[in-house]
């Protein structure tokens, strides 16, 4: 396995066999007319100048926007450089920072502890031959066409203080949207709900893909369902087990749709894509100390991301 | 994977060699997933069960009960919420963004996987990260730029990019190129080479071996592809909130916020706007679940 998808699922269409080493690829190239290389040029400038410029670009110009009291009014040359300022008010005079953080790792810790696993057991369970499966499956997985903005409003239905579900079953008067103390919970438990089908279904797709022989050796030699699946398939499955890890971090650093549409991101639910995003469409425009907090879910992110494109490359370079 | 060794031991795949299944442990998995899948559901079944009751009803009886059938709350909502207007804006946006992106993502990926240059590997990473990358923490400079970028009163009457359609189609193109890339130029790395030593031979062009000999060879990829695409744009959220300010332009998932502010009270209706928001991507669910499972698992990243 390797080289198609990250996750060999769908035998169904496999790709065309046969991929040998591309041996002297490049020096065709000499025999290129000067259309095709015209051609070749265009295809990969035009959605290299769309990506650099509208992602790359405006990456880096927020990390060095964090280094400056640039107000957004003044015209650039007034910009004056603050080093390290602005991460020194983020984090020491800024409330809500903290908080956001906190927030942040909580979400990871929920989903990295409790959904991610639980996605990851339902696959294992799902991967036997069952009846009824796609059922389970379909319904598992649902969530996940659902965008998180209209999550939320689904989940209002349950917890809304006066029509909620929740509060009519238990009797209780709690918000469990607005009350400071629970909503992240709720919200996590809203968020949990999409991620859960998520893993489900890479991971169910990722044990397709592992050689059943594995399994029947392992079983041959009488080792036990759950011994087979830490013993071999787990270890088996490792750039997937990155993959999700990944895919995981970056979901909870990512987090914001949900937050934004119960309260844009206050009382009790910051998150430091939210601060980022009050600080640049809310009231105060203070764009140096917004960069500052942008820069730093950048570090992050990136952090992952390496990690994943390791992951991936490594997969198919074999 | 290196498990030659296991394999050439290993029992042929013949019925026998499977375990019997256990029968009450398998009533009790059935028992379990089906609670699980149930428990699943039931936030959706809850949401449609509630819009088809009418408001007086449920006020005076409690939401647990079961009566008030109505189906009122549809033609509400999507009257107080302009949604036909919204499901427009969607398609506007949500139509040219997908197919600019999944041509300009096979370009680059034939490319990579075309000819071998040393630069391919960090052209394919600066495209798959890019699809990684926190939005917000592009949010600033890009804001910028789009109130900055004028645009001729026909493109757009912001006379910006900034609040027209364009800006945030480019804007999801750009952000949605990086995945798609990674998961055609895999495809096409795949696809045996001889093709296009055959099509040189008859002195086929580059772009007539990408636009007839790759391209109709990557249609399975491509159609898992559009159906996640057009999901995932369609469901986009923070670039529509923060890019554009005029209500009336809004795409349907972002207008779901005002939704809320004229309905607060009334959850009946809440649940109706959200059924109907939800009905584009359920039927995208139901009629080609194989293609979105497919594109998720071929690309395996992305949230």
């Amino acid at each position: 396995m390797s080289d198609l998808p990250l996750i060999q699922a769908d035998r169904a269409v496999p790709p065309p066999a046969a991929t040998t080493t591309t041996r002297g690829r490049g020096r065709r190239l000499r025999l290129l007319s000067r259309t095709d290389r015209v051609v070749i040029t265009l295809m990969v400038l035009v959605p290299l100048l769309l990506v650099v410029g509208l992602v790359w670009l405006p990456a880096a110009a927020t990390v060095l926007l964090s280094g400056t009291d640039w107000d957004g009014i003044g015209s650039l040359g007034e910009i004056d450089w603050v080093g390290l300022r602005n991460y020194d008010d983020v984090v020491n005079i800024y409330p809500p920072f903290v908080p956001a953080v906190q927030n942040n790792l909580l979400w990871l810790a929920a989903l990295f502890v409790v959904a991610t696993p639980f996605g990851m057991f339902l696959a294992v369970l799902l991967d036997k031959e069952l009846r009824g499966s796609r059922f389970y499956q379909t319904a598992l997985y649902l969530p996940v066409v659902l965008s998180l903005a209209l999550i939320g409003f689904v989940w209002q239905l349950i917890y809304s203080r006066d029509q909620g579900l929740l509060n009519a079953v238990l009797g209780g008067q709690t918000d469990w949207y607005g009350d400071p103390h629970v909503n992240i919970w709720a919200v996590l438990v809203a968020a949990g709900w999409r991620h859960v089908g998520y893993i489900m279904l890479l991971y169910l797709a990722g044990l397709k893909g592992v050689d059943p022989s594995l399994r029947e050796a392992a079983a041959v030699d009488g080792s036990s369902e759950i011994s087979t699946f830490f013993r071999v398939v787990f270890p088996v499955m490792r750039p997937i087990n990155i993959i999700v890890l990944v895919v995981t971090v970056i979901e909870s650093l990512r987090a914001f749709d949900l937050v934004w549409v119960v309260n844009k991101g206050r009382n009790g639910l910051e998150l430091l894509s939210a601060l980022v995003t009050q600080n640049v469409v809310g009231e105060a425009s203070r764009i140096g100390f917004g960069s500052a907090l942008a820069t730093i879910m950048l570090v992050v992110s990136l952090v992952f991301i390496t990690l994943y494109l390791f992951t991936v490359m490594r997969e198919d370079r074999r | 994977m290196s498990t030659a060794t296991l394999t050439g031991e290993a029992p042929a795949d013949t019925p026998a060699a499977r375990r019997r299944p256990l029968r009450p442990a398998r009533v009790v998995l059935h028992l379990f997933l089906g609670t699980v899948a149930v428990g699943w559901l039931f936030p959706i079944l809850w949401a449609v069960l509630t819009s088809l009751r009418s408001y007086e009803y449920t006020a005076s009886n409690g939401y647990v009960s079961l009566g008030g059938w109505t189906f009122d709350n549809y033609l509400t909502a999507w009257r107080t919420a302009e949604f036909g207007k919204h499901f427009l804006n969607s398609l506007y946006i949500t139509v040219p963004a997908v197919l600019l992106t999944l041509f300009l993502a096979s370009c680059v990926a034939f490319v990579i996987a075309r000819f071998s240059w040393k630069l391919n590997i960090a052209l394919l990473g600066l495209f798959t990260a890019a699809n990684l990358l926190p939005q917000q923490a592009l949010l600033i400079p890009l804001f910028r730029m789009f109130t900055q970028i004028p645009l001729p009163a026909w493109m757009s009457d912001s006379e910006l990019l900034y609040d027209s359609y364009w800006g945030l189609i480019l804007v999801n193109v750009a952000f949605q190129c990086g995945f798609c890339v990674f998961v055609l130029s895999n495809y096409m790395k795949a696809l045996p080479h001889e093709l296009y030593e055959a099509a040189m031979v008859d002195g086929a062009s580059v772009w007539r071996q990408y636009w007839q000999v790759t391209m109709p060879l990557c249609r399975p990829a491509l159609a898992a592809l559009a159906t996640l695409e057009v999901t995932w744009i369609y469901n986009e959220f923070f670039w529509a909130t923060v890019l554009m300010r005029t209500g009336d332009k809004f795409p349907v998932t972002s207008s779901l916020n005002n939704l809320r502010g004229e309905f607060f009270t009334d959850n009946n209706l809440v649940s109706a706007g959200s059924v109907l928001v939800a009905i584009p991507t359920l039927v995208i669910f139901f009629l080609l679940q194989k293609q979105f499972v497919r594109g998720l698992t071929l690309g395996a990243s992305k949230g």
